[in-house]
C-alpha cells in the first residue's frame, strides 16, 4: 500500500536533499548518506515505519544512467497501516560506508551482515560486522557486478588438507 | 561473540571454564537439512547459542542475474523446498508487479488453490516435524499421509510432484484439468478429519505441552523489532497478513481469518499453524467451486507468455510472439525500474526486489528469506532452556536451510 502523502511532506519539510519518487504505486525516497540514520529514526518514531522488512544492495556498475556504484535498500512497513516505504542511500567507491541501523531494529543485524558479505558495504556501529554465509577466509564480495558468474572460483584460497593434517 | 568452534572452547577456559560447549549439527536429525549451532552449555542450560550458517548457500541471488524470469521459477523451487509452489507464487507474482501485468482472474483463483494447497503442505510438515522432534512420531505419519494427498494434487496439476516450477509469467503452465479439482475435492472433503485426529493427538498430549509451552518465548515487540512475519509474528500476537493487508491474487473475494496467539511459545506457533490450516482449507473450498471461466494466460497483447498453438499454426501475430519469446535477447519488456513485491508464504512474508534494467534477465533479484530472519532470533529464544528444548524452537521456528543460505 502507497504512503501517505504527508509523510513524504514532512520528511522533505524536515530533511533537506531527499527524493522520492514512486513507481506502480510503490514510494521510494532516496536520501544522503549522511541523513540516512536521522531520516529512519524519524519515520519509525513519528510516522510509526515499526517493521523493517529487509535491507538489501543493488551494484549498478553497468546500469544504463546509474551515477552512483551502489543502493542499500531499507524497506519499511507499517504494522497498523500496512504502508510500506523504500529508503535508498546511494554510495560510491573506493569505501562505500553507511550507518549501521541496528540500534533501530533488531532486526537489521544479519540483513546487514549479508550485505556486507556479498557487497563489501561497510556499517558503521554495527555491533559485530562479522561474514554471515561465506567463510571468513574468504575475499571477495561475490554479489558485486564485477564477480564473475562461472570460473575456477575462490578454491585457490583455501589450502588443502591431508588426511594426515586433517 | 566467538564465531569457531575454537574461539567458544577459547573463551571457555577463561573465567567460565565450567561452561561446556557443543557442536550441534550440520548434520543432526532435528536441524533437518545443514546448519549449525555452536552451543555453549552450563550442565544442562544453554547459555549461549551461536548459529554457524552458509552450508548450504549456493548462489541463487547471483542465479537470479543470469537465468530470465521464467527459468528462474526453478531456483525459487529449491528455495523452501517444501512448499515450492508458494515460491514459484511469490516469484511471478514480483515479475509481474515490475513488469505491470494484470493476471486473468482464472489465472488468480488458480494462483490462489496452489499457494494455499502450498501452505497446507508447508504446515503439515513444520507441525509434523516439530511433533517428531519432541517424541510424537505417530503425528508426524498423519501429517505426511495428507502431504502424500497434496503432491498427488500437484503432480496431476504439472506433472511434477516437488519441483513443480508451475508458474509462468503471466499465467502457468497449464490449465487446471477436471480430474485435479476431483481430486481437490476430495481433499478438501477428507482433510478436516484428519485436522481433527492431529489436533486430538497433541493440542492435550501432556509431552508434547510440556516440552513446547513457555519455551522459546518471543514477545510482540520483539517480533516486529526483529522483522517476524508470517506465522512466527503471529504468534506473537503481531496481526499482520499480507492476504488481508495488501490483498494480492484472488484473496479478496474469500471468507477467511488471520490466526493470532498472544502467548509467543513454541505451542503458540505449533498451534497457529494448525489453525491456519483449517482457515487455508476454507479459502481452497470457495475457490475450487468458483473457478472463473476464461483464458487462464494474459493475452497476446501483453506478450509474456506463449500463445497457444493454434494462434502460433494460425495467426501471423501468433507466429511472432512465439518468436520473440523464444528467441535470446527478445522477449519481454521490462521497465528500468526497481519494485518489491511480496506474498505471504507459509513461512512468513517471501518477498522479491527486482531491478529491472531492460533485458529479459533481472539485474538483481534479491530474495527476501523468512527463514534467515527467524532464524536470527533463535539465540535469544533458546537463552535459558535446556539442550533438549533446541529441537522444539527449531522445529517451531520451520528453519528451511536451502532458504536461509540460498
Amino acid at each position: 500500500m502507497a504512503v501517505r502523502p504527508e509523510v513524504i511532506a514532512a520528511l522533505e519539510s524536515q530533511f533537506a536533499g531527499i527524493a522520492p519518487s514512486e513507481f506502480r504505486g510503490q514510494t521510494r525516497v532516496t536520501v544522503p548518506a549522511a541523513q540516512l540514520l536521522d531520516v529512519l529514526t524519524t519515520l519509525k518514531q513519528t510516522h510509526d515505519f515499526d517493521l523493517l522488512v529487509d535491507v538489501t544492495c543493488v551494484d549498478y556498475l553497468n546500469y544504463r544512467d546509474a551515477t552512483n556504484r551502489f543502493g542499500v535498500a531499507y524497506l519499511l512497513a507499517n504494522t497498523t497501516t500496512a504502508e510500506r516505504l523504500t529508503i535508498r542511500v546511494m554510495l560510491d567507491e573506493p569505501n562505500p560506508a553507511v550507518s549501521s541501523v541496528v540500534s533501530l531494529w533488531e532486526g537489521a543485524n544479519w540483513l546487514e551482515r549479508e550485505v556486507w558479505d556479498m557487497f563489501g558495504i561497510h556499517f558503521e556501529g554495527h555491533p559485530d560486522l562479522r561474514r554471515i554465509l561465506l567463510p571468513d577466509e574468504f575475499t571477495a564480495h561475490p554479489l558485486r557486478k564485477d564477480y564473475p558468474l562461472q570460473g575456477r572460483g575462490e578454491r585457490h584460497n583455501f589450502p588443502v588438507l591431508t588426511r594426515g593434517e586433517g | 561473540m566467538p564465531l569457531t568452534l575454537a574461539d567458544a572452547a577459547a573463551d571457555a577456559e577463561g573465567a567460565q571454564d565450567y561452561l561446556w560447549t557443543l557442536n550441534f549439527g550440520p548434520q543432526h536429525p532435528a536441524t533437518h537439512t545443514t546448519l549449525r549451532l555452536i552451543l555453549k552449555l552450563d550442565g544442562e542450560r544453554i547459555v549461549d547459542a551461536i548459529p554457524d550458517l552458509g552450508y548450504l548457500h549456493s548462489g541463487f541471488e547471483k542465479l537470479g542475474e543470469h537465468l530470465d524470469y521464467n527459468q528462474y521459477v526453478t531456483v525459487t523451487d529449491r528455495m523452501n523446498y517444501i512448499s515450492p509452489m508458494a515460491n514459484n507464487v511469490a516469484w511471478h507474482h514480483s515479475v509481474e508487479t515490475l513488469l505491470g501485468i494484470e493476471l486473468t482472474p482464472r489465472c488468480k483463483y488458480i494462483r490462489t488453490i496452489i499457494a494455499e494447497l502450498a501452505r497446507i503442505s508447508d504446515h503439515l510438515l513444520s507441525t509434523g516435524a516439530i511433533g517428531l522432534d519432541v517424541g510424537a512420531f505417530t503425528f508426524f505419519l498423519y501429517a505426511f499421509y495428507q502431504r502424500e494427498k497434496i503432491y498427488d494434487i500437484f503432480e496431476s496439476l504439472c506433472g511434477a510432484r516437488f519441483t513443480n516450477s508451475y508458474t509462468r509469467v503471466g499465467g502457468v503452465m497449464h490449465d487446471i484439468t477436471p480430474i485435479t479439482i476431483t481430486k481437490i475435492r476430495e481433499f478438501v472433503n477428507d482433510f478436516p478429519r484428519t485436522i481433527d485426529d492431529m489436533e486430538r493427538l497433541l493440542n492435550r498430549n501432556r509431552i508434547f505441552v510440556d516440552r513446547t509451552k513457555d519455551v522459546g518465548l518471543l514477545s510482540k515487540e520483539a517480533a516486529i523489532n526483529r522483522s517476524c512475519s508470517g506465522p512466527v509474528a503471529r504468534a506473537s500476537g503481531v496481526a499482520r497478513d499480507l492476504r488481508k493487508d495488501e490483498p494480492y491474487l484472488a484473496y479478496e473475494d474469500f471468507d477467511f481469518q488471520v490466526c493470532c496467539s498472544t502467548a509467543g511459545d513454541c505451542f503458540a506457533r505449533y498451534y497457529v499453524r494448525m489453525a491456519e490450516m483449517r482457515e487455508s482449507l476454507k479459502i481452497v473450498a470457495q475457490a475450487v467451486e468458483n473457478i472463473p471461466a476464461g483464458p487462464v494466460n494474459v493475452g497476446l497483447d501483453e506478450r509474456t507468455t506463449l500463445p497457444s498453438k493454434q494462434q502460433v499454426y494460425q495467426t501471423i501475430e501468433g507466429t511472432i510472439t512465439h518468436f520473440e519469446l523464444v528467441m535470446a535477447n527478445r522477449g519481454f519488456e521490462v521497465p528500468q525500474e526497481e519494485t518489491y513485491a511480496a506474498v505471504e508464504a507459509p513461512n512468513g512474508e517471501l518477498g522479491f526486489y527486482l531491478v529491472g534494467d531492460g533485458s529479459d534477465v533481472a539485474y538483481r533479484a534479491r530474495c527476501r528469506p523468512p527463514s534467515f530472519i527467524h532464524f536470527a532470533t533463535f539465540p535469544d529464544l533458546i537463552r535459558g532452556h535446556t539442550l533438549s528444548d533446541v529441537v522444539a524452537v527449531l522445529g517451531s521456528l520451520n528453519i528451511i536451510a536451502a532458504e536461509l543460505d540460498r
